[in-house]
């Protein structure tokens, strides 16, 4: 019975404390950097697409909602020919930025992109592509795993550096 | 003496009204209490959240689910308003200001708030739905059970003014409010109120992280909304009653006109009520009968001895 009149007393004193509600639309909440939100496809330090069209992401996919048709440019260098997202379908986990072998696709801290239309919902590649490195500024896959075009084995160019040796341990 | 009509209108006019305010009061009590800020946007304070919730009932599509009793369940919402606004018929607001002057007005408050249990019993009868039954059965007897000691906490009252009408009863507490002497009686009345007004410590009927919504599961549209605005008539209700017979109704200093005092007292009771939401957790459905039958219901017949036998020791002398 006390503990009732106590608990009753407590909330009572709630009214005197500072409510902790964000105006929303006046007043963001502040997303960390790491918030899965809004997916966007990024580009490399050279302003090159970063997605090989490996099709990771569409297979570890838990909704499906990523498809995508890799084609090669003339260099032989593998991008997306389209690359759809159906964010209607789509549950944010972040799977698919841990399968990207390329860091291509991020989850951006943003959550804004609520449509009345379902159809616009479905976000094409000119949708999904952002002029920015996103969360990996300086990285380039085709560096570190380099690049065998038609004459040249991999690293063997007059400025490129050697890719990593992936069977060391070393840095 | 004002015309009667005036009356009536008057008093359906403010209780419909407060009934409205209230959904708003309330989320704004309890998200004062919660540290939120509660509906906000629409309009003044959000004040017009009450037109949009009533404009969105309205324009709900009013579903009567095909194995449902039609007449019955067409029916059962209605009972709850009809007979909660019943009840209002007794209640003195100020000096004169009463529907009807029943010299039994506490007799017909009771049989009122009884015929109350019929909207729940027919309603999750009708629905045709094991959970609404269940609502409904739970409903049922604890309305019945917290029924039977809320009459008997009130005979504390009835014996100290010795009469059931309840202008006489606010008359009689000019010396001193029936709630010091009937103390106890007057815990018993508010727990058994909330109780039958199926407020939040004690709305087993309504459950709804047991029973999706108890009673008006497949309620929908308006007739879900004379469920709502029926409990929060019934809040009000309990809260002028509290107000009537333990508070002094329309007593107060003479600065303030009756009808402001009564309406200040049946707010802070109200509040009182929103507080107890805000703050109580439910008991399980075995305890609160329990509590009932074996708790209440013995203080208050204990309760209702001690002040008869005081006030015959009293006019013996």
């Amino acid at each position: 019975m006390f503990s009732l009149l106590r608990s009753m007393w407590l909330v009572f004193l709630h009214m005197f404390h500072k409510r902790d509600t964000y105006q929303y639309p006046e007043q963001k909440a502040p997303l960390p950097a790491r918030w899965r939100g809004r997916i966007a496809l990024t580009r490399d330090p050279d302003g090159e697409e970063r997605c090989v069209g490996c099709y990771l992401c569409a297979a570890a996919c838990p909704v499906d909602c990523i498809s995508l048709q890799a084609t090669e440019d003339e260099h032989g260098r593998r991008y997306p020919e389209f690359f759809r997202i159906n964010f209607s379908r789509c549950i944010f986990c972040g799977f698919c930025e841990e399968a990207c072998p390329t860091y291509a696709i991020q989850l951006l801290p943003d959550f804004e992109m609520a449509e009345y239309n379902r159809q616009n919902l479905v976000y094409e590649k000119h949708d999904l592509l952002i002029p920015s490195q996103g969360k990996y500024p300086g990285y380039n896959y085709y560096k570190v795993a380099g690049l065998a075009i038609k004459d040249k084995d991999k690293g063997d160019a007059e400025h490129e550096e050697p890719p990593v040796d992936i069977k060391s341990l070393l840095p | 003496m004002i015309n009667a009509w005036w009356i009536i209108g008057g008093v359906l006019f403010v209780l419909l009204n407060t009934a409205a305010g209230l959904i708003w009061l309330e989320r704004r009590m309890l998200a004062l209490w919660q540290d939120r800020y509660g509906p906000n946007r629409a309009g003044p304070f959000g004040l017009f959240i009450v037109l949009a919730d009533t404009l969105k009932l309205f324009f709900k599509e009013d579903w009567i689910p095909p194995f449902a009793d039609k007449v019955v369940f067409v029916f059962a919402p209605a009972v709850v308003v009809a007979s909660v606004l019943m009840s209002f018929v007794i209640v003195p607001f100020a000096p004169g200001i009463v529907v009807a002057d029943l010299n039994i007005g506490i007799l017909f408050f009771l049989a009122m708030s009884s015929l109350g249990v019929y909207s729940i019993v027919l309603g999750g009868w009708a629905s045709n739905n094991k959970y609404a039954l269940l609502g409904a059965m739970r409903g049922a007897s604890q309305m019945i059970s917290y029924e039977v000691f809320m009459g008997l906490a009130l005979m504390g009252v009835v014996v100290l003014s010795g009469s059931f009408n309840l202008q006489q009863i606010v008359e009689s507490q000019r010396t001193v409010w029936f709630v010091i002497p009937q103390l106890l009686g007057f815990l018993i009345f508010m727990v058994a109120g909330i109780a039958e007004t199926h407020r939040l410590p004690f709305d087993i009927p309504e459950a709804e992280s047991e029973l999706v919504a108890g009673f008006h599961s497949e309620y929908s549209g308006m007739k879900f909304g004379m469920f709502f605005i029926g409990e929060y008539l019934g809040v009000t209700l309990i809260s002028a009653m509290v107000v009537t017979l333990y508070f002094g109704g329309w007593l107060g200093p003479s600065f303030l006109p009756p009808v402001v005092w009564f309406a200040i007292k049946t707010f802070a009771f109200i509040s009182l009520f929103i507080l107890l939401r805000a703050s109580m957790p439910r008991p399980r459905y075995d305890q609160l009968m329990e509590y009932g039958w074996k708790v209440l219901f013995p203080l208050s017949l204990l309760n209702l001895l001690v002040t008869a036998a005081i006030k015959l020791w009293l006019v013996s002398k």
